[in-house]
């Protein structure tokens, strides 16, 4: 038995690395078993039923999958639109969209009633459907980000770079259309059936992306013991402002046309008003605490000179991101099916009433399955490659 | 010498014959099976099987449909959130008149169903004969035909089964829904659904086949005003309810 005494920085960064592995390791321990006593008894261990069908690892899944293409978002304006600061930030994008993808689906494919069947999953598809051109799409983003990943890090294959990086902005803009559509094409729903569904949630990519990029980068930093340039946070925290107040104003837009159609009155009362939790979820969770708090925090004075401030506007974005996932997916389920609109229904089925939901502890545990893959894949990759962005002082203009 | 041989031939012809016989009887006992649709002859678009559903006949409080499809299907007949019903008893009452209607609410089988058009593995499917059906072993069990029936006609399998009819294969982790009892719509019968309600003597569900104009279902459509549920997303619904 050897005691270790570290006396040097990189000593105690190893210790560190092997901790943070060691923390998500154990989360992801605890998704995995959750997920085979669930395999193993059948979703009736969890909350979801016959009413609510997607429940919280969709939450987090769908949270993580517009994640994963808005902070590519980052990586596009440095190669698509030249901008030299988003640049040095282009592999850490790009390997973020990645291991935050990889967490969304790993969390998506885990909840299936029949996740052993995978494989059928990817050998049968049905062209029509959303869902199916949604897996290509996420195939393809692995492959194409993978491959600008490497022009990006391969001193040979930069000249590249600016083509790929072009490809890969077009196929997240269609990657988040179609994620957005899975609800936007659902008829039947109140709730849904609206092509803002759309442009909507490649809005949200952009703000929950940059918030999830600002909280990676910011940890390197730290990790790293490097300050931020004021000049570069300023612009970057702009950015996101940019992105939340677009994200309220699409919002916004959803419910205004929805309040404008008389059919829908009941579905915007309940959500916005009576609903259950799911008004204070939307008001506090979503519009304050991920919207309107974020927004005053990074327009503040002195905000650009206080990394910490922006770091938690931008764990806020992602907080109000859940919300705004759970009210989309959870709430508008709740709200009753209207299989005869203009009649009141009841039936042993649960027509008619609110669909109550609690989720259990099985499902915490297999929604953080998507967040500890995401956090062990990246604390690996800049473990063993050069992700860290450096900003030159040239570079700022 | 030739007279001690008969014998022997005779034998030998009657052991041929009984060979013979043997060979071929299986073939000719096959041949009444094979009369019946055989599995790959697939089902005829020359049919379209529909159901009218008579409400004014449909008796409050009558579970006569909703128990026959537990029995003919094996489902368990409970009602909690995460059990499977393939048929329920509906009550709506106008929110402006009051009036009342009871109906037995079940898979619709659209022409252009919306769980078909979102499945991606192509699990959920419609027969050429308009039955709309879930693929037992490419449903991956993802839900999203659940989230896009307008009708909440399907349910998901939340728990492992026992003690299935054979003829309706179920299973944990997969939908499902009404297949307008198509193990016996195969063999010429009614759904159970269908029996159990006129056993009861309450004839407010019709079933047979929507093309042909001789059916008694295609009469009744004719002679009756018949409306789809939510019409107005254009899915020609195989199930039409009149009295609404």
């Amino acid at each position: 038995m050897t005691d270790v005494t570290c006396f040097s920085a990189d000593c105690n960064k190893s210790k560190l690395f092997w901790g943070l592995l060691a923390l998500g390791g154990l989360v992801m321990l605890s998704t995995l078993s959750a997920y085979f006593y669930i395999e193993h008894h059948g979703h009736i261990v969890t909350g979801m039923n016959n009413q609510i069908v997607w429940g919280l690892p969709h939450v987090f899944a769908v949270f993580l999958i517009v994640a994963a293409s808005g902070v590519l978002n980052v990586a596009s304006i440095g190669s698509v639109f030249g901008k030299k600061i988003y640049k040095t930030r282009s592999p850490l994008s790009g390997l973020l969209a990645l291991t935050i993808l990889a967490g969304g689906l790993a969390v998506l494919v885990l909840d299936l009633g029949r996740s052993d069947r995978i494989i059928v999953a990817m050998t049968h598809y049905n062209f029509k459907s959303i869902f199916a051109l949604n897996m290509i799409f996420y195939t393809g983003f692995f492959a194409i980000v993978g491959l600008y990943l490497l022009t990006l890090m391969d001193r040979k294959l930069k000249p590249w770079s600016h083509p790929v990086g072009f490809l890969a902005f077009l196929w997240r803009l269609a990657l988040t259309t179609a994620t957005g559509s899975i609800f936007g094409f659902l008829v039947a729903r109140a709730g849904y059936n609206s092509a803002l569904y759309a442009p909507m949630f490649i809005i949200y990519s952009f703000a929950y992306g940059l918030a999830c990029f600002l909280v990676v980068q910011t940890a390197m930093y730290k990790w790293n013991n490097i300050q931020i340039d004021e000049y570069v946070l300023g612009r970057i925290k702009n950015l996101l402002a940019v992105f939340v107040a677009a994200s309220l104003y699409f919002t916004a837009v959803l419910h205004l046309t929805n309040m404008y159609f008389a059919k829908q009155w009941d579905f915007e009362r309940f959500i916005l008003v009576e609903g259950d939790t799911y008004p204070m979820i939307f008001w506090l969770g979503q519009v304050i605490v991920g919207g309107i708090i974020p927004l005053l925090m990074i327009f503040s004075p002195g905000a650009a000179k206080s990394p910490a401030r922006i770091l938690i506007a931008a764990l806020l974005v992602i907080v109000g991101g859940h919300a705004q996932m759970y009210v989309t997916i959870v709430g508008v389920q709740a709200f009753p099916l209207a299989i005869f609109p203009g009649y009141a229904e009841t039936s042993s089925f649960f027509d008619g009433v609110v669909h109550p939901y609690s989720p259990s502890t099985l499902e915490v545990m297999l929604a953080l399955g998507g967040m500890a893959t995401t956090f062990l894949l990246t604390t690996v990759a800049v473990r063993i490659l050069k992700f860290l962005p450096i900003d030159k002082l040239d570079q700022k203009h | 010498m030739t007279a001690s041989h008969k014998p022997e031939r005779r034998d030998f012809l009657k052991t041929g014959a009984v060979v013979a016989g043997a060979a071929i009887a299986p073939g000719v006992l096959f041949y009444g099976i094979a009369q019946g649709r055989a599995p790959e002859e697939g089902a005829s678009s020359l049919v379209r099987w529909g159901m009218l559903i008579d409400t004014g006949k449909c008796a409050n409080g009558c579970t006569a449909c909703v128990n026959a499809c537990n029995t003919e299907n094996g489902l368990s007949g409970k009602t909690g959130p995460q059990d499977s019903q393939w048929i329920r008893k509906l009550n709506i009452k106008h929110l402006q008149t009051g009036i009342e209607h009871n109906l037995p609410m079940l898979c619709q089988h659209c022409a252009n169903p919306p769980c078909v058009d979102v499945c991606p593995t192509g699990a959920s499917m419609k027969r050429a004969d308009g039955i709309v059906l879930v693929d037992r072993h490419i449903c991956i069990g993802c839900r999203y035909c659940m989230m896009a029936c307008p009708y909440k006609a399907r349910s998901f399998v939340h728990e492992p089964l026992a003690d299935q009819n054979p003829d309706v294969p179920r299973g944990k982790g997969c939908v499902e829904a009404c297949t307008f009892c198509v193990q016996r719509v195969d063999k010429d019968q009614q759904p159970a659904c269908v029996e159990a309600c006129n056993a009861d003597g309450h004839q407010a569900m019709l079933f047979g086949d929507l093309r042909n104009p001789e059916s008694a279902i295609a009469k009744a459509m004719l002679a009756y005003a018949s409306v789809e549920v939510r019409g107005d997303l254009g899915l020609n619904t195989g199930v039409r309810y009149q009295g609404i």
